[in-house]
């Protein structure tokens, strides 16, 4: 079979998509396919049309990718393609649209409040910051609306902090949300098709954060996979996955996030194209599940071709 | 014969990842990787304008020239060229690297020098002949980005020393070998960019280099001297070397021809007191052996066309133009909030922003307007420097340098007033565009919360 593999782009996380492609690639050309790597760039849509691919692995994360535009083009070109389709990615891709639609559905979701630039810029939202601290409660948590692997990710710990986070977080997108803290364990459920991957739970080494350091060193962060939880905790956390992935839409393939806090499992967010890099936590997961990283692989290509197989 | 079958290496899984985990030495643990490397990968893409480099530009060194020595040597001494050569390296290289100190007024004992690859191994070799983990190592805060993975691969505990606009504040070094003196402790050298510093573009001043030599010489410590940019000055007067001042007694001296000639030769050297050189020699052994004998016969032929001296007046030519472009720009583009530093020679001038602005965050917006600037963290071991950045004005061409730093001020000055309208507190303050008194040569705020 003719694979195309979209890769790299423009996005901040071009590194992060470079590795997950080339994962795949060498697992494609185990699997006996015809890979074609593409670098997401000007010439995209040329070099789809002539490679004229059966399907389209798509390894790409961050805007541009993972956010329904390669989809689009996709669609348009009538390729099928891995993972989700582009109103789930467009939907993934923004936490504030996302955390709107999870609350829509009754899946919990730490609560937040979401500005964009124009609101502070124009309209005085500064002033609305005041009713922020009962709400939320400090420490807070700022991020970035449309960003991944933790970049722009900020904590404030007093009001005072709140300024300096948003300026970062406004540095990744025009939009970002300002999120109660939750604190508690932080688990990953991977979603392939309509099946629950066992759950990772990863673990700082040092009591660090889990940030973009974090999640690519290697010996930087513990994996435990299945995570240490009891049975109650492991079906509470995989339905609420389940139910976070059916709200978005999702398809083929996702990762859902979630904290595992006093309050029971919330969702954090959901990655429409989780990363595939060694470091990576569906690869482990369905590692834990049996699979190799090549069965994985077969398995999402299976899923584009036949969405009915879910 | 048939080909080898094609073996692909088995697949990491995660008890793989685990495995070398467990395999990798204590000291990997301080060798981070960072986001901000990644953010690298983007300015990688051909639109990107860098200014993240630390390029010398090598496009007006004449091919003619090149294709010339490179042909003489095949012709003349392939075989030798071809073959490994002295750990210390050849002996026509020192007279190269005579002739450069010489222009500075340096006068080493051709014994003394070590031929290594490029500055950068020379500063591993200081690391690994006196560095045991733990042991102190002095430098400026900021100091050279290049050597901070050096120095943490070797875990040794950094003490950095603050920068003003003359350089390297020695009377604050004062206090600190005190300090240290109370604890038993002993800093096993103080690494000093003295001139047209990476990545601060300051110089240390004459009073300060003497103190400084004086210092070594009272306390019995080995300084070492980076100095890589010493021949490309645009403006004032030259100073002289640490090791000019000292004599070689208590300084260790980096050269390179990396950014006189090219940094793709990787040909860099080091002077040391013979003790010290002993024990340096066995280490660049161990390391590799010797230098690339090829590249050391590309600069005895260099030399001996006798145009070095030439070559370097045109660097400092084209340079001397992007340096003041790039002032002019940063005068234009930047908002009154930000300063800078005003280099005389060098390849950098370091840009400081309100703190309440990172500029490893801030990388991001600019890569959205495709410009690309080292943040200042890389220079600092303890995380300062978040609201400042490096830039670099020799390895773009004038027009790129006037568009960059407009899209990089333009980002600034977004952010700026977004603080503003989230504080109320700072107006924006649009660019003097006239030049006035100049208040931006100041480019050092207090240190921030008493580090």
């Amino acid at each position: 079979m003719k694979v195309a593999i979209l890769k790299g782009g423009r996005s901040l996380e071009r590194g992060v998509s470079l590795r997950s492609g080339a994962r795949v690639e060498e697992a494609l050309g185990r699997l006996g396919h015809e890979a074609i790597p593409l670098d997401a760039g000007p010439d995209l849509v040329k070099e789809l049309i002539a490679a004229a691919p059966d399907v389209a692995f798509v390894a790409m994360h961050g805007p541009g990718g993972e956010d329904g535009t390669a989809q689009e083009l996709l669609e348009i070109l009538g390729v099928p393609f891995t993972g989700p389709g582009v109103a789930a990615c467009t939907r993934c891709m923004d936490k504030v649209l996302a955390k709107h639609e999870l609350v829509a559905a009754g899946v919990p979701t730490p609560d937040w409040f979401a500005f964009n630039e124009t609101a502070f810029r124009e309209m005085g939202a500064a002033d609305a910051l005041g009713g922020m601290e009962e709400r939320l409660g400090f420490p807070l948590v700022v991020k970035p609306s449309r960003g991944g692997s933790a970049l722009g990710v900020k904590f404030a710990a007093s009001w005072f902090e709140v300024p300096e986070a948003l300026i970062s977080a406004f540095s990744y997108d025009d939009r970002v949300l300002l999120e109660r803290f939750i604190e508690g364990r932080e688990l990953a459920v991977s979603v392939l098709g309509s099946e629950p991957l066992p759950i990772v739970e990863a673990i700082p080494a040092g009591g660090d954060r889990y940030d973009f350091e974090a999640r690519y060193e290697i010996g930087r962060t513990r994996f435990e996979c299945p995570a240490e939880l009891s049975d109650a905790e492991v079906a509470a956390v995989t339905d609420t996955a389940l139910a976070a992935y059916d709200a978005l839409g999702c398809a083929g393939f996702s990762r859902v996030d979630l904290i595992l806090g006093e309050d029971g499992a919330q969702v954090l967010e959901v990655n429409a194209i989780p990363g595939l890099t060694d470091t990576s936590l569906l690869p482990q997961a369905a590692e834990a599940a049996g699979m190799s990283f090549e069965d994985l692989v077969e398995r999402i290509l299976d899923l584009a071709l036949n969405p009915a197989a879910a | 014969m048939p080909e080898p079958p094609h073996r692909r290496r088995a697949h990491t899984r995660t008890r793989d990842l685990e495995r070398y985990a467990g395999l990798f030495a204590e000291r990997t643990r301080v060798m981070r990787s960072s986001a901000m490397r990644d953010l690298m990968a983007v300015t990688a893409r051909p639109e990107v304008i860098s200014l993240a480099g630390g390029l010398p530009d090598t496009s007006t060194f004449p091919p003619q020239s090149f294709a010339a020595q490179m042909t003489r040597i095949a012709q003349e001494s392939a075989a030798e060229a071809l073959q490994y050569g002295p750990t210390e390296g050849f002996e026509e290289t020192k007279d190269c690297i005579l002739q450069v100190m010489g222009a500075e007024g340096m006068l080493p004992e051709p014994e003394d020098i070590i031929v290594t690859t490029g500055g950068q191994q020379a500063i591993d070799l200081i690391c690994k002949t006196l560095v045991d983990p733990g042991d102190v190592v002095v430098c400026e805060a900021p100091t050279y980005p290049g050597a901070v993975p050096v120095f943490c691969s070797y875990q040794a505990d950094v003490v950095q020393i603050e920068c003003d606009a003359d350089g390297m504040r020695v009377e604050e070094l004062e206090g600190v070998l005190e300090r240290l003196a109370a604890e038993g402790r002993r800093p096993k050298f103080v690494y000093s960019v003295p001139s047209f510093q990476n990545p601060a573009g300051v110089t240390m001043s004459f009073e300060r280099r003497r103190r400084l030599v004086e210092l070594a010489r009272q306390h019995e410590l080995l300084v070492v001297e980076d100095n890589p940019y010493g021949l490309l000055r645009y403006s004032g007067d030259p100073l002289p070397p640490l090791y000019q001042l000292d004599g070689g007694d208590f300084v260790v001296y980096i050269g390179t021809f990396s950014k006189i000639l090219s940094p793709g030769i990787r040909l860099g050297w080091m002077v040391a007191p013979p003790p010290v050189m002993e024990k340096v020699v066995l280490g660049k052994q161990a390391s590799d052996l010797c230098t690339s004998t090829l590249t050391q016969y590309f600069v005895r032929e260099y030399f001996a066309e006798g145009r070095w001296r030439e070559y370097i007046e045109s660097l400092v030519e084209i340079y001397r133009g992007r340096r003041d472009t790039m002032l002019e720009s940063l005068r234009g583009h930047f908002p009154a909030q930000a300063t800078w530093t005003e280099p005389e020679g060098g390849l950098f001038i370091w840009a400081t922003l309100p703190q309440y602005i990172d500029t490893g965050d801030l990388l991001a917006k600019a890569l959205r307007e495709d410009v690309a600037f080292v943040p200042g963290q890389a220079a600092y071991v303890d995380g300062r420097g978040r609201n400042s950045m490096r830039l670099n004005f020799s390895g773009v061409n004038e027009g790129e340098i006037r568009e960059g730093i407009r899209r990089i001020g333009k980002v600034i000055s977004e952010q700026v007033e977004l603080y503003g309208a989230l504080t109320g507190e700072h107006p924006v303050t649009p660019p003097p565009h006239e030049e006035t008194e100049d208040t931006n040569v100041l480019p050092f705020r207090k240190a921030e919360g008493g580090a």
